[in-house]
């Protein structure tokens, strides 16, 4: 046991690392099963959707377009999920929060600066998104109300919400007029687009297409992402910095210990003088914050209006937990794997549109990865408990991976 | 002053009525669920399962005519789903919360994936017709106010209610009831008594996907006759709540059905009588209702102890 215990250990955590792969390659082949029933050609399928996400300008920015709501979520599902509490909400805090941001900022009209009104924008959405995290999580933690049960009826709520707003007070005027009553929202004034990638580009000075670059085949596409006009906007920077932002807060700051010290084993944690009831409030506040920074970037940076709910949080309430899952609730894990799942979304788009496979196929497979993912953890766990007992001194302490170790019974 | 009672009294009748017949599926589901959370697993993905059990339900009685076939391909799928559950959470000892939103996002995608391309529009079937206990050219429907509430419903209906006792009695008075009730208090405690553990733990979660899979059926072939995309809108997850809400016992479970579906009801009367509610807040109302339900104090004592914590054999 002790001999060769570092390669052992090393190729342990190789293979932990590769669990989450494998767990997306068994959910394609049952996704593949599901095709060959319906008479498609599952590597015709699959093709199409793997190139139409990532094999072009055009498919890799939308890819990326899809990734930014993704990984705002996903870290707020992560900090939700590291605290030992479990957020389903996050539909309804991106709906609230890209309610209020709406609200506020066609408001202004185009009375603030550009920038006050991007920030006040965003603060908004943060805001009304942390609210609606913060309302389970005071519940759980005051009076043991199951959060997940909460989450999915503040969903709801949010959703009712949002269309009573949209019928009623925030109804664009134009709407009312024309008698049409689509239940949408004006559009915000354009001062307070985000700035997109091309309009960045041309600030910079890069006006030279690829071919007058003498750039040839995936750069050439690469560099089409960045320069080419496209609904690509910097929201992403903000999304990658929120990722940095809350791997410090996580393990770089008295909070995030707490957070994570909770999560594990929120027994000793009181024991050892934590506020535990409070840590969890937190944890929920945080995790909406950030699924309403995301609907507040999808409004500012994308749609430009508010409509309809369902619409606008798309389903990233879930798909978020899919990511913040095979991103090893790790801040700069859910960065590439955001990138992935918003690929798998734009490329079902792009199957449907190739292969007459219905899109929905993507839900079925997010939700098989789901259950691969967490039947996974057990055998890492399991390893995990094994390099315990084979050395006890010395615990596996790891940041890249969920701490799993003994769990102690109160 | 007369004719404003009698409307009165026909929307009282008419909320009742659609009250009862609209905690049909709620109670197959919330009773499937029960003996799944009282055996200390938690299957969150209740919706999938109805998504899955309505579409094959559906899909069957669509090409065979045949309600009861219809109702036992519900079942059938409704207990594979189940069974994934059970591997993933039990044996895999998956963190219950997330595993159930897998089971259903794959039950909504896989049932919307078949739908589309196995029927592609929204058909109609007929299902099951009302009951109306005549006897000669006397029935018990025409009964004023008592008739009118619960004597015109369909089987299904009457098999939801039918289950609440059935189910009280298998939970409590048979072997294989207290064996589920043992294994969700004090897993330890009955394995050492000879207790399979995870086997019972398998049989109520499969029995609670069984349940949900007729819960879907009971809406496509019972309640609407027809499939559509998504056609449960989270209805299984309110049974999850309901399971919560009832305090894990049948009678509880049914008190819960009743009155989230007789709000839910008051909730379409709102809309169809154009009260001056606006109808997006009068449907906000059974949620509120769930949430606020929920943070009742005497609840907590009475949840499985073992609720959410998987088993393994030989720990402690």
């Amino acid at each position: 046991m002790q001999k060769n215990r570092f390669d052992s250990v090393f190729f342990q955590r190789l293979l932990d690392a590769l669990l989450p792969f494998a767990a997306v390659l068994a959910a394609f082949l049952i996704g593949a099963v599901l095709l060959l029933l319906q008479g498609v050609n599952p590597l015709e399928a699959y093709q199409a959707l793997f190139v139409g996400a990532f094999g072009n300008k055009n498919g890799l920015s939308d890819t990326l377009v899809k990734a930014i709501p993704l990984m705002l979520v996903g870290l707020g599902i992560a900090i939700a999920f590291r605290g030992g509490v479990i957020n389903i909400g996050a539909e309804g805090q991106i709906i609230v929060g890209s309610l209020l941001t709406t609200f506020l900022v066609v408001q202004m009209g185009e009375n603030v600066p550009a920038f006050w009104g991007i920030v006040i924008g965003m603060i908004a959405g943060a805001f009304m998104g942390a609210v609606w995290g913060a309302i389970p999580g005071y519940l759980k933690a005051k009076l043991g109300v199951n959060e997940i049960l909460s989450t999915i009826m503040m969903n709801q709520i949010a959703i009712q919400i949002g269309f009573y707003l949209l019928r009623g007070p925030m109804i664009d005027p134009a709407e009312l007029e024309a008698g049409t009553n689509i239940p949408h929202s004006a559009r915000l004034a354009r001062l307070y687009d985000l700035p997109r990638f091309t309009d960045l580009a041309q600030s910079l000075g890069l006006t030279k297409s690829a071919e007058e670059l003498g750039l040839k085949g995936f750069t050439a596409e690469l560099y089409g992402v960045l320069v080419e006009p496209s609904r690509l906007h910097t929201g992403l920077f903000l999304a990658i910095l929120a990722a940095i932002l809350v791997y410090v807060l996580l393990w770089r700051t008295t909070i995030g210990y707490r957070i994570r010290s909770v999560g594990l084993n929120p027994h000793a944690s009181r024991y050892a003088g934590m506020m535990v009831e409070r840590t969890m409030i937190l944890s929920m506040t945080l995790s909406g914050m950030f699924a309403g920074l995301a609907g507040a970037v999808e409004i500012l940076g994308l749609h430009h209006r508010m409509f309809e709910p369902t619409a606008v949080s798309a389903g990233y309430g879930f798909s978020g937990i899919v990511a913040a899952l095979f991103g090893k609730l790790h801040p700069l894990g859910i960065i590439p794997s955001s990138i992935l799942f918003g690929g798998l979304l734009v490329g079902g788009d792009k199957m449907q549109r190739a292969m007459q496979v219905p899109q929905v196929l993507i839900t079925a497979i997010l939700g098989l990865v789901v259950l691969f993912v967490v039947s996974t953890d057990y055998f890492v766990k399991k390893r995990a408990n094994r390099r315990v007992s084979a050395d006890n001194s010395a615990p596996p302490e790891s940041e890249d991976t969920p701490p799993v170790g003994v769990e102690v019974q109160a | 002053m007369n004719n404003g009672d009698l409307t009165t009294l026909t929307i009282i009748v008419g909320i009742l009525h659609s009250g009862i017949r609209l905690a049909t599926p709620y109670l197959y589901a919330a009773i499937g669920e029960m003996f799944s959370q009282r055996s200390g697993v938690l299957n969150l993905g209740v919706d999938g399962i109805m998504l899955m059990g309505a579409f094959f339900g559906f899909f069957t009685v669509f090409k065979t005519g045949s309600l009861l076939l219809g109702v036992l391909a519900a079942a059938f799928v409704g207990g594979l789903m189940g069974l994934i559950l059970c591997v993933v959470s039990i044996t895999y000892q998956a963190e219950q919360g997330i595993s159930g939103i897998g089971l259903y996002m794959f039950g909504l995608g896989a049932s919307s994936l078949l739908f589309k391309t196995m029927l592609g529009t929204v058909e109609g079937i007929q299902g099951f017709s009302e009951l109306h206990f005549c006897v000669g050219s006397f029935c018990l429907a025409d009964v004023p106010v008592i008739g009118e509430i619960f004597f015109n419903h369909s089987l299904m209906t009457y098999g939801a209610y039918a289950l609440v006792p059935l189910a009280w009695w298998v939970l409590n008075k048979t072997t294989w009831g207290l064996k589920v009730r043992s294994v969700g208090q004090n897993p330890e405690a009955a394995d050492s008594l000879g207790v399979n553990v995870i086997q019972v733990r398998y049989t109520a979660v499969t029995l609670g996907g069984v349940l949900a899979g007729i819960a879907g059926a009971s809406l496509s072939i019972s309640l609407l006759g027809i499939f559509q995309e998504n056609l449960t809108n989270g209805m299984g997850f309110i049974a999850v709540a309901l399971v919560y809400f009832g305090s894990w016992k049948p009678v509880g479970v049914l008190a819960g059905a009743l009155l989230f579906s007789i709000v839910n009801a008051l909730q379409l009367w709102v809309q169809v009588l154009n009260l001056n509610i606006p109808s997006d807040v009068a449907v906000m109302l059974p949620y509120l209702l769930t949430i606020i339900a929920l943070a009742l104090p005497f609840r907590r004592s009475l949840q499985p102890a073992m609720l959410t914590k998987p088993f393994t054999r030989g720990e402690n």
